[in-house]
């Protein structure tokens, strides 16, 4: 990082939280650089709640330590560190009115004049005339944000978002990220938000880190999660993938030929994750949105140099912007393939015989040694 | 209600902040039940067990009592006392069908039915137990009494006649027969269902009876497949509630009943506070503990709601 | 026809306003008979209108003596069984311990339990440790049986509580004890009013285990159930009706206050 203030960094070593016998999150290293908005993403279960409370000082971690810049904050009470949390469903004070749950923290520091600092606070997230209201008497959207205005007004060096926009609806939902990105970026504090939804991940986070059973498996920006990931879970958990058993075949320079079926495909060395020796099992994977269709009677049209399988159309649905197809090939069932309704091919219809192609550069290549539906359910439970 | 918020002291002590935040809480909760737990295993759990011991025992006042493993107190007092016992359980049962009866529709009316009216409706529920209920059972004397509009139209009505002839009333009184004492315990015991009946009766969604009439049931099917098995938890504590008080009651058959009214209760009081014999009175006590723990024992288990505690 | 569908519509209505009339009725002659002028000393028989009892309610002997034994034990019952009941309460649903079934059922056994049972056993512990019965004795056996109700009302509220709001008193700068004090404590009041309510108004009232243990202390109920063998002076019916009064009082006022603070939020 060349930020010069390093005082907000959040840099976790080692640390990890067992309860019993059953670990809740592997020992683990982290670190969240000054101003970023940092979203630890996964499935309800894989340890990013019990990661973000022991950041915010509710969970004693069993080992490793806790850092804000310099500070060793890992046995301190939450109530003597600079972060502050928006609880998941809010855990606003109900006896207490929205002017009083925003003064909160300033009271408990013992800052005598509150009131401009809470009008200032209540007015940033519009919540002005409602000073008066008990927490019962706002709808969600509004009771969000007074949990964000009450840590807000504390100026912590961390504010930490758990599930912050679960009990909203989905059209609130999404404004509230776009809410929510606006202030991070006016107050420049750094967010630390623990979600399972992909997609409020990427949309909000400069930095995603994809935690499962316990570990991060992979942390990066949203496109290189999405463009490159490295592991089978990483690849079905965020989006879709279609993952290919191939064997690998020969090196050439900077590519992998590797066998699928009766044909090659090519895949860049540099984005394949697994050791590409000769004769090694590898998982190829393609995003659907990558693939292109073209009727096997056209076979002859498709550039030279493309990955190339051949398949039979299973299903074909229409949405709108693009038609998802559903395409049985001999090397694997139930590829996915999102094609954009740009100019449509009135010959893709499900029992069409078909070519699916791709650039080699959009393909990544995965450990055959996982399983290859990890991450695969846990988005249908989820998104349910 | 603030005033009694307040009553009482700050509970400060209850929670103290012992520095170290991973020490914290060892030792916390057994301070915390130390002196309540304390309290009930010295004035509650002891007294049975001396109780136990005094029912074993033999001798007499002038020379006290000694430990002598004399079980057959327990079979003279069933022997002897066996009509009382038999009497209660009858009374008591008696009075806790009637409570759940008459207590239902006023929860239900309560739960459902009385809109703005609720709260005046609860309060009236629960006012009268700031009345003594010694003075209102005394109430009930008046009521009932011989000359009284209520025994006048029962017998106008000939329902004394039936009343009688069940053995119920004797000749054109009320007052000093089973059904005086059996009416004063359902009284004194209302609340006590109520309460619990209007609990799980109010926790019910209203939109379920609406699916229920969706679905074809009429009013009174609704009410016995859909809302009548959601209210059980009410329905069990609440006979809970109204039985064990009124088998141990000895207040209503003393004050409206006679001497061919008496309950265990009546007994237990005499033995101990006049005649003086502590065995028999404690043989006594412990059957009717030991009769209505086994009783509520089947009882929660057949009702598959242990949930009760 | 239109009677009878009318009449089935409001039947659950009529068969519930019955029974209130039914528990509301010996209210009513209680406070009939307050105005009464009996002759001979039982207040049973309607007799001619007099209002000399409300104009010297402790005219009867002793009675008003009883009255303020019985709200003095009331009171220190109360604050008693509340305060230890609170604290078993935090403890039941806090925190994890040993012994958790046998506490349960230690404290559900007593409201399981006959009072006579109750009252006979801890007459036998008294005689045996030779204590002189008195206000002490009843106090100890009044704690002892508010206790299980507290427990279960303040159980009830902070177990419906959510833990989340103390861990954001926690990050939001409060320690322990500002915790406690500004969000727990305020959140378990009304369990906690309600479990205090509930002691007063089963200690005040208690009769049962009160006779066995009371020596020759009198309490209001004591006094009451004297009067019955031996004359029911109308002043109890003035005591009676006045308790009513203040306690439908109490309560409108608090909801008056209440909806008032409502509206106002």
């Amino acid at each position: 990082m060349t930020t010069t203030d390093h005082s907000g960094d959040v840099r976790l070593t080692g640390i990890g939280k067992t309860y019993g016998s059953f670990t809740a999150v592997h020992p683990l290293d982290l670190t969240v650089p000054q101003g970023s908005f940092f979203a630890l993403l996964g499935a309800s279960g894989c340890g990013k709640t019990t990661t973000l409370r022991m950041i915010a000082g509710l969970e004693e971690p069993s080992c490793g330590t806790v850092h804000l810049g310099d500070q060793d904050v890992t046995h301190l009470p939450p109530y003597k560190r600079p972060v502050n949390t928006v609880f998941q469903s809010y855990a606003l004070f109900p006896h207490l009115d929205i002017f009083e749950n925003v003064a909160f923290g300033l009271r408990r520091r013992g800052v005598k004049s509150v009131k401009k600092q809470v009008e200032e606070m209540l007015e940033l997230v519009q919540l002005g005339e409602q000073a008066r209201k008990k927490p019962h008497q706002l709808s969600g959207g509004q009771q969000q944000r007074v949990a964000v205005a009450r840590a807000l007004i504390n100026h912590p060096k961390v504010l930490l978002l758990d599930e912050p926009l679960g009990a909203l609806d989905l059209k609130l939902r999404r404004q509230m990220q776009l809410e929510l990105k606006r202030i991070q970026t006016e107050v420049g504090i750094t967010f630390i938000h623990v979600t399972h939804d992909q997609e409020e991940a990427m949309t909000m986070a400069d930095t995603v880190a994809v935690m499962n059973a316990g570990r991060v498996e992979q942390l990066g920006a949203p496109t290189d999660l999405y463009e490159n990931p490295q592991t089978t879970f990483v690849a079905n958990f965020l989006g879709t993938s279609n993952l290919i058993e191939a064997e690998v075949d020969t090196r050439n320079g900077d590519d992998v030929v590797l066998k699928a079926g009766g044909g090659k495909l090519v895949l860049p060395a540099a984005r394949c994750s697994a050791p590409a020796a000769a004769g090694g099992k590898v998982l190829v994977g393609v995003r659907p949105e990558k693939i292109a269709l073209t009727h096997a009677d056209d076979a002859g049209a498709i550039p030279e140099g493309r990955n190339r399988l051949t398949g039979r159309i299973a299903d074909a649905s229409f949405i709108g912007v693009s038609t998802q197809y559903v395409i049985d090939s001999p090397v694997c069932d139930e590829l996915a393939v999102y094609v954009q309704n740009v100019e449509r091919d009135g010959r893709l219809v499900p029992g069409a015989d078909v070519v699916l192609h791709w650039n080699p550069a959009h393909t990544f290549g995965l450990d055959a040694a996982q399983d290859i539906d990890a991450g695969v359910e846990t988005v249908e439970e989820e998104a349910a | 209600m603030s005033t009694l918020t307040e009553a009482p002291p700050p509970l400060a002590p209850a929670e103290p902040a012992p520095k170290p935040p991973r020490r914290r809480g060892r030792l916390t909760p057994y301070w915390l039940l130390l002196p309540g737990i304390l309290w009930l295993v010295v004035f509650f759990a002891l007294p049975l067990v001396y109780q136990a011991s005094t029912s074993v025992q033999t001798g007499s006042l002038e020379q006290g009592y000694k430990v002598t493993w004399h079980f057959a107190t327990y079979w003279d007092a069933l022997t002897e006392y066996w009509p009382q016992f038999l009497r209660s359980v009858l009374y008591a049962a008696a009075a806790t069908v009637l409570c759940l009866l008459l207590g239902y529709p006023l929860a239900y009316l309560i739960a459902f039915r009385a809109g703005r009216w609720r709260n005046l409706i609860m309060i009236l529920v629960i006012a009268p137990f700031f009345t003594s209920f010694l003075i209102r059972t005394l109430a009930w004397k008046t009521i009932l009494a011989d000359n009284g509009p209520v025994v006048h139209a029962l017998n106008s009505l000939h329902v004394l006649d039936l009343t009688s002839a069940l053995g119920w009333t004797a000749g054109d009184r009320v007052l000093a027969t089973p059904l005086a004492v059996v009416c004063g315990l359902t009284y004194n015991f209302l609340p006590f269902m109520i309460l619990p009946l209007y609990t799980s009766l109010e926790r019910i969604d209203g939109r379920l009876h609406e699916a229920a009439g969706d679905l074809y049931a009429r009013p009174w099917t609704t009410f016995r497949k859909v809302t009548f098995p959601l209210s059980m938890p009410g329905v069990v504590s609440g006979t809970l509630l109204t039985f064990i008080p009124a088998a141990g009651d000895y207040v209503n058959a003393e004050l409206l009943g006679s001497t061919d009214t008496r309950m265990i209760g009546n007994v237990i009081q005499t033995q101990f506070l006049r005649i003086l014999d502590y065995p028999t009175a404690a043989a006594l006590s412990f059957i009717l503990m030991a009769a209505i723990l086994a009783m509520v024992t089947i009882y929660i288990r057949r009702s598959g709601t242990e949930d009760l505690v | 026809m239109p009677v009878v569908t009318w009449l089935k519509r409001r039947l659950v209505v009529i068969a519930g306003l019955l029974t209130l009339a039914y528990l509301l009725l010996p209210n009513v002659i209680v406070t009939v008979f307050s105005f009464n002028k009996p002759k001979g000393r039982f207040n049973y028989q309607w007799q001619q209108f007099s209002t000399s009892a409300w104009k010297d309610p402790c005219g009867v002997a002793g009675m008003c003596g009883s009255l303020s034994v019985s709200l003095q034990i009331a009171v220190w019952a109360t604050l008693g069984a509340t305060l230890l009941g609170t604290m078993i309460a935090f403890a039941l649903v806090r925190y994890r311990f040993r012994a958790r079934g046998a506490i349960n059922s230690l404290i559900f056994l007593p409201m399981a339990m006959p009072e006579v049972v109750m009252a006979a056993s801890l007459l036998t512990l008294f005689l045996n440790m030779g204590a002189q019965l008195g206000f002490l004795t009843i106090l100890i056996a009044h704690i002892m049986f508010c206790l299980s109700f507290v427990v279960t009302a303040v159980k009830a509220r902070v177990m419906s509580m959510d833990p989340r709001l103390e861990e954001a008193a926690r990050d939001l700068y409060a320690g322990p004890v500002q915790t406690f004090l500004r969000v727990t404590l305020p959140i378990a009041a009304p369990g906690i009013a309600a479990g205090a309510l509930l002691s007063f108004a089963l200690s005040f009232d208690d009769f049962i285990i009160t006779n066995f243990n009371a020596g020759s202390t009198v309490t209001f109920p004591m006094f009451v159930w004297g009067s019955a063998q031996r004359g029911t002076p109308v002043q109890i019916n003035v005591i009676g009706t006045a308790m009513f009064l203040v306690a439908v009082l109490f309560v409108l006022t608090s909801m008056v206050i209440g909806n008032r603070r409502n509206k106002k939020a």
